[in-house]
């Protein structure tokens, strides 16, 4: 279960979320719709640990992400957590496999038989058999970002973060991520957040919807009442609208 | 007045943001120096930093010497043979290089070759999140990227030195041997006699100090490199340009002292 209350951050002058709270149960997958420049990936972050919040805390699992002292608590709730980059985020000087395992290599839990075993099968989950000796330099966007999203599940976490997961992709492959996150729910039912502005294509693999806009959330709801807004900001993104409420950042 | 004190803004919030860098980067080499004094220790890592800093720049550091220590050999013959004391050519290269040229030249081709790339690559790493995604991974970026850089970059540049001068000197004797028509073993006897443990000590020193700078300002700037291509650009040119000054503004303090230590 992810529980964010009143969550505030500001870059320099710059308030960025002012007040943001949401509660994901523990399976179900909530999607962070807006428009860009609106604080989503930011969100994200502060979930992670990569940026602290100014005020406001995160609990994950039971366990404050805001509150964590030092690096090692930071980790400790990080190793639960898998996250899908927007660029894939892999390390270039690895190869395919060895992006796959690293997470695994780094906890040293696993016999190196056993790391190889997981790692080969996730990358089979996601249709990479046989690209192990590839390097992300080698291989499409697409590829990358299925690599990205074996490395996050590798470790088998019970939360999943995707910022952006099918920015940059053709019409095609970024269903094809969109059914491989639908099959990981499936199969490990883990508590998940997505964030995109792409609508209504993320809805199919959300239960609920939270519309983040000016720092703070517009609407929240199961996908069909969020589709039934009457909110002015809402009603504007949905229906894809250059007039209303919503300004050009 | 409105002028003298815009100014003054001007200078006085450079200056700040300067010294907030280098406090900045103070702060960045102590956590590298705790967290190379911590297991885990990640040998693999160091080794494979120990290839691409000190293995891919042998090629370069021995061609450097071969001619540096060829050129020392056409002047010093040059301005010994004035009074009469060609005889300690030998002597000549072999000082010049083991207490300034070799520990400085071999810091400032690291720098070029192998500080800018690491840099760059940093930067890079940075601007794609991959250093974030270390971090989402429950892995300390420092430990991973930074402890074993910069203690490849402090055992590489003293061994690259050794071999600057090694093959340096081959190169005086080359030069001077067979084309100024020196005595071999005039040649090599002034250096037997000439060279003391303390010079070669105090190049060692120096070579450690340098790879030290050399690997912490290339970290550093990688570190704190800012967004898009042109902020991994002046990332790397700040840091080879940041390092071959402090080597060289160093080198001047280092031998001030060891000389003074070492009389």
């Amino acid at each position: 279960m992810i529980v964010i209350r009143d969550l505030f951050k500001s870059f320099g002058s710059q308030p960025v979320l002012s007040g943001v709270s949401l509660t994901i149960p523990s399976g179900q997958t909530i999607a962070i719709v807006g428009p860009s420049g609106t604080g989503k990936s930011v969100l994200l972050k502060i979930l992670t640990g990569l940026i602290e919040a100014d005020a406001g805390e995160v609990l994950i699992d039971g366990q404050s992400m805001t509150e964590a002292k030092n690096g090692q608590m930071r980790r400790q709730i990080c190793s639960q957590m898998g996250m899908l980059f927007q660029g894939a985020a892999l390390l270039d000087s690895l190869t395919v496999y060895e992006n796959v395992a690293f997470p695994l290599l780094q906890r040293r839990e696993l016999s190196a038989a056993q790391v190889r075993e997981q790692s080969l099968r996730r990358l089979n989950d996601v249709g990479l058999k046989g690209s192990e000796g590839a390097m992300p330099g080698e291989i499409s966007i697409g590829m990358r970002k299925r690599v990205g999203l074996a490395r996050a599940l590798v470790t088998n976490p019970s939360v999943m973060l995707f910022d952006e997961p099918n920015t940059g992709l053709d019409p095609k492959t970024g269903q094809e991520i969109y059914e491989l996150i639908k099959a990981t729910q499936k199969a490990s039912g883990i508590t998940a957040i997505v964030v995109s502005h792409e609508i209504p294509e993320v809805f199919q693999v959300c239960d609920r919807v939270a519309m983040l806009y000016k720092g703070v959330v517009q609407e929240e709801g199961p996908v069909e009442s969020f589709l039934a807004s009457v909110n002015p900001v809402v009603r504007q993104f949905i229906d894809g609208r250059t007039t209303g409420p919503i300004q050009m950042v | 007045m409105d002028g003298l004190v815009k100014f003054l803004e001007i200078v006085g919030t450079r200056f700040i943001n300067w010294l907030t860098g280098v406090g900045d980067a103070w702060i960045f080499i102590f956590k590298v120096i705790l967290k190379a004094l911590t297991p885990p220790y990640r040998l693999g890592l160091i080794v494979q930093q120990l290839y691409v800093i000190g293995v891919q720049s042998l090629a370069v550091v021995a061609l450097v010497g071969l001619f540096t220590g060829a050129v020392l050999a056409v002047q010093a013959e040059y301005t010994l043979s004035k009074f009469g004391a060609s005889a300690f050519t030998g002597s000549a290269v072999a000082l010049s290089l083991i207490r300034e040229l070799g520990p400085v030249l071999t810091a400032l081709m690291v720098n070029g070759r192998a500080g800018s790339a690491m840099t760059a690559e940093l930067g890079i790493m940075k601007i794609t999140e991959q250093v974030d995604a270390l971090r989402s991974m429950a892995v300390d970026p420092i430990r991973y990227l930074m402890v074993p850089r910069v203690i490849a970059g402090v055992i590489s540049v003293p061994l690259l030195t050794a071999i600057f001068n090694i093959v340096g000197i081959s190169g005086g004797y080359i030069v001077g041997v067979h084309t100024l028509d020196l005595s071999s073993g005039t040649f090599m006897t002034q250096i037997y006699q000439s060279v003391s443990d303390v010079d070669v000590i105090s190049g060692f020193i120096k070579s450690v100090a340098f790879g030290f700078c050399v690997s912490w300002i290339s970290c550093y700037k990688g570190w704190t490199c800012g967004f898009g291509a042109v902020g991994v650009n002046r990332a790397t040119t700040s840091a080879v340009v940041t390092a071959s000054v402090v080597i060289l503004v160093l080198d001047y303090f280092l031998t001030s002292i060891l000389t003074q230590v070492f009389l």
